[in-house]
């Protein structure tokens, strides 16, 4: 697993790490408050993401190859092309078999998708250009509730210990799936196979359990008391003050244009 | 007789360029016990992953006569049989016999032979009863012998170590150590105990920062107090 957080010298990357997030929940409020089909703002919306990509030096490339993690999720709208607002055409599939098809849904899904592709990109390009750390910062000084932080931050530092765990439980299981010379084809059944996964991640399951009560422990034992550290507010700088007006401003120019041409 | 192990300068470096194993060449005769010995980060785990395949680096391997290389994955793991530290790590099924069973149903191997291999495979570390039972509730000492179970179910010519003492309490780690010597594999032990090194293994292999360092009868290394110091094992 690597980090999230890809270091260049960039404006962006200096930038005040809550001005980043203020801006980016921003942009996806206002793109996802954006009606269907409102293809010109999202072109605009789009363009805004990749100049941003391109002024931190991480690349449109680096941001790309990252955003297509979350492609699958568009899958959940795809329904909507088939069950989409009338009118519907009847495709024929089959002799006795039609499909309904609605125009209307197919814009709709494909508004979506985009939209969807888009807010990751934003997301990625934050979490790209402020160091982890910072961004927890950045929550906790923006009164998110501490807790929340906590369990964000937590589950950063542990993801790391668990994702190399996996990698210890699948380096052993293949270590032993060996095969017989001769032997017809190794490996096991389909169903036996998803019987081991299956045991695997239970087994990662009851470990991170034990785990997290040996941290718990250790943590009390350090005085953990279910609060964090206050963090100390100092107040924006006037430059990040303005950068995130601008940007703001900006956004409720694009979601206008966007009401005036989507329907 | 050829060497059931033979290492021809094998080098190693991770993905972060980190070089870890520098032309490391060693041969093991069968049903030697060797001890692979050295400080921390000197390469002992690195080198024992590469024996099954688990990572490749450049230089050659062959177990058997077997070059260890893609094509030969399957049959090199069938031959060789790795006990990773963290037995953990190595059981992750419901009941010990699951587990036990998994090498063999992998392998493809009837029921009837699938059960014959489990219950001798128990019976070897003298865990008969334990079958029915599920691993995560098990004392470390026991989950240790389910490990090696585990693996000897698969009748692997070579049985490879990682640590195989840490984490024990005293009796389990003397009883692991008389299963050791019970058993009749080719074996290749990484480890910092050097008390079980002088009554299990009559040769030493050390490492330090990813070169074999020294090599020969234990008696003699073990005896060479400056060696010790000098790699960080005093």
């Amino acid at each position: 697993m690597q980090e999230l957080y890809a270091h260049s010298h960039s404006g962006i990357h200096r930038l005040d790490a809550r001005v980043k997030v203020i801006f980016t929940l921003a942009f996806v409020l206002f793109l996802s408050l954006a009606p269907a089909r409102a293809w010109p703002a999202y072109i605009l919306f789009l363009s805004l993401v990749l100049s941003a990509a391109v002024l931190s030096r991480l690349g449109i490339g680096f941001v790309q190859k990252r955003a297509l993690l979350a492609l699958p999720f568009a899958l959940a709208a795809l329904p909507l092309i088939f069950t989409g607002p009338p009118p519907t055409v009847l495709l024929p599939v089959f002799p006795g078999l039609q499909l309904s098809y609605s125009p209307d849904g197919l814009g709709r899904f494909a508004s979506i998708a985009l939209k969807s592709w888009i807010s990751v990109q934003a997301a990625i390009l934050l979490a790209a250009t402020t160091r982890f750390p910072d961004l927890l910062f950045a929550l906790q000084q923006l009164r998110v509730p501490k807790i929340f932080v906590a369990i964000v931050g937590l589950m950063w530092r542990y993801l790391f210990v668990i994702s190399e765990e996996v990698l210890r439980l699948l380096r052993a299981r293949a270590s032993r799936s060996a095969s017989l010379p001769g032997a017809r084809r190794a490996g096991g059944s389909v169903a036996w196979r998803a019987r081991v996964t299956g045991g695997m991640a239970g087994s990662l399951f009851l470990r991170s359990l034990e785990r997290s009560d040996r941290v718990y422990s250790a943590m009390l034992s350090r005085g953990y008391n279910g609060e964090l550290p206050a963090a100390e507010s100092t107040p924006l700088a006037p430059a990040d003050r303005r950068a995130l007006a601008l940007g703001v401003i900006l956004l409720t120019f694009l979601w206008l244009l966007s009401l005036l041409t989507g329907g | 007789m050829d060497p059931i192990i033979n290492i021809d300068r094998l080098s190693f470096h991770y993905p972060d360029g980190k070089q870890a194993l520098f032309e490391i060449s060693l041969q093991v005769a069968r049903g030697e016990k060797i001890a692979l010995v050295g400080a921390n980060g000197a390469g002992k785990s690195t080198l024992l992953q590469h024996l099954n395949g688990i990572i490749e680096g450049s230089g050659q391997i062959r177990i058997d006569g077997l070059e260890v290389k893609k094509v030969n994955l399957g049959a090199v793991r069938a031959l060789v049989g790795v006990v990773f530290q963290n037995p953990d790590d190595q059981l992750f099924s419901p009941t010990v016999f699951d587990d036990v069973a998994y090498g063999p149903i992998y392998q493809g191997l009837d029921k009837q032979a699938v059960k014959a291999r489990v219950e001798q495979a128990l019976a070897a570390v003298h865990m008969g009863d334990y079958a029915a039972r599920n691993p995560y509730h098990l004392s470390g000492g026991e989950k240790k012998r389910i490990a090696i179970a585990t693996v000897l179910s698969m009748q692997p010519q070579i049985l490879v170590f990682d640590e195989p003492t840490a984490a024990l309490d005293p009796r389990a780690r003397r009883e692991l150590i008389e299963l050791l010597h019970e058993l009749p594999q080719t074996m290749l032990i990484a480890t910092h105990d050097l008390e079980m090194v002088k009554t299990l293994t009559p040769r030493t292999v050390m490492l330090h920062q990813g070169r074999v360092v020294a090599d020969g009868p234990t008696a003699a290394i073990l005896a060479d107090e400056d060696l010790l110091k000098t790699y960080g094992l005093w």
